[in-house]
């Protein structure tokens, strides 16, 4: 007997995952929209290559999530981008062992 | 770039889409659209309570109650929830059933829709494209690649998972298992099984 494999093999494929639960949970997101757009996201990822299924397919999921929140108006690319340079940074800054924390916004 | 981690001045750079997922996350919390705490809830289910055992304890209740097998090939989705296992992915799911002349199978070609209140997550070769494209092409030899070979004269019936409608295989029962009860049933029944690109196993070969 395997062990059995873990339901997520990141843990941001398990962050990204839950977002997305949460959204629709909370009413912002359709379900049925999700998977037709997650769906062409896949397609178009796959013309020219085999997708796997493990990090090629989370990377088209994250990929879906922000083209539709940025469609929503709810999260623009531009902020995502300042706020992903800002994760860097505090990761390049934060001692090795230390918790990661964004410097609050000011 | 090699990492040397004993004298490693600063944390590690988690890779690009790690960072845009905490990206994502940060932004959608403040604007107080993202509760931290319900994505905790949300992944810890998915990780430690949802998973395929749910799906064999259906597939064991199947074997020993004929009415209740009955009621599950009619309308699965009240069954099911009956059971406690409803919610995302699991809002109307229909139960195939094996037989000596029909073997199911399970596939999402538009992307992985699968019935999660049953089966928890898929496991990453059904998010393939590989297993996306040929299970509806060459449906044998996808099962051949599984160890699963049928009788010449089964027909293999795939079913096209969609966002509204969620299958979950009942298998056959092994021979040599009367007489053994719902605990011992359920540990025959194996994820795959469920989806129907594999056999529930035989007595001897029971998990312990």
């Amino acid at each position: 007997m395997t062990a059995p494999e873990p339901a997520f093999s990141e843990s941001w494929h398990a962050q990204v995952f839950a977002v997305t639960v949460h959204l629709n949970e909370t009413g912002r997101l359709d379900w049925s929209d999700w998977a037709t757009a997650f769906g062409a996201t896949l397609k178009r990822h796959g013309l020219d290559r085999s997708l796997n299924g493990g990090d090629d397919y989370f990377i088209a999921w994250l990929e879906t999530l922000e083209d539709i929140l940025a469609a929503l108006g709810i999260a623009e690319a531009e902020e995502l981008s300042r706020l992903k340079e800002a994760w860097a940074q505090a990761y390049l800054s934060t001692p090795h062992g230390a918790p990661v924390r964004l410097a609050h916004p000011s | 770039m090699p990492h040397d981690h004993s004298d490693h001045p600063h944390s590690l750079l988690p890779p690009d889409p790690a960072l845009r997922v905490k990206a994502l996350e940060t932004l959608l919390t403040r604007k107080g659209l993202v509760d931290p705490a319900a994505l905790d809830v949300i992944i810890d289910t998915y990780e430690n309570k949802i998973g395929p055992r749910n799906g064999a304890r259906v597939v064991a209740k199947a074997w020993r109650d004929p009415a209740f097998r009955q009621a599950l090939l009619e309308d699965a989705t009240p069954v099911v929830a009956d059971l406690g296992y409803y919610g995302r992915q699991g809002e109307h799911v229909v139960v195939v059933e094996n037989t000596a002349q029909t073997h199911n199978m399970v596939v999402c070609t538009l992307c992985s829709c699968y019935p999660w209140p049953l089966l928890g997550i898929p496991p990453a070769w059904y998010k393939s494209d590989a297993y996306r494209a040929r299970a509806v092409r060459e449906p044998r030899k996808v099962l051949q690649d599984f160890g699963v070979t049928l009788a010449e004269n089964t027909a293999v019936r795939v079913w096209d998972s969609t966002a509204e409608v969620r299958y979950l295989v009942l298998p056959e029962r092994p021979a040599g298992t009367e007489g053994l009860d719902e605990a011992e049933l359920m540990a025959l029944v194996t994820r795959d099984s469920m989806i129907g690109t594999g056999f529930p196993r035989t007595p001897d070969q029971a998990a312990p």
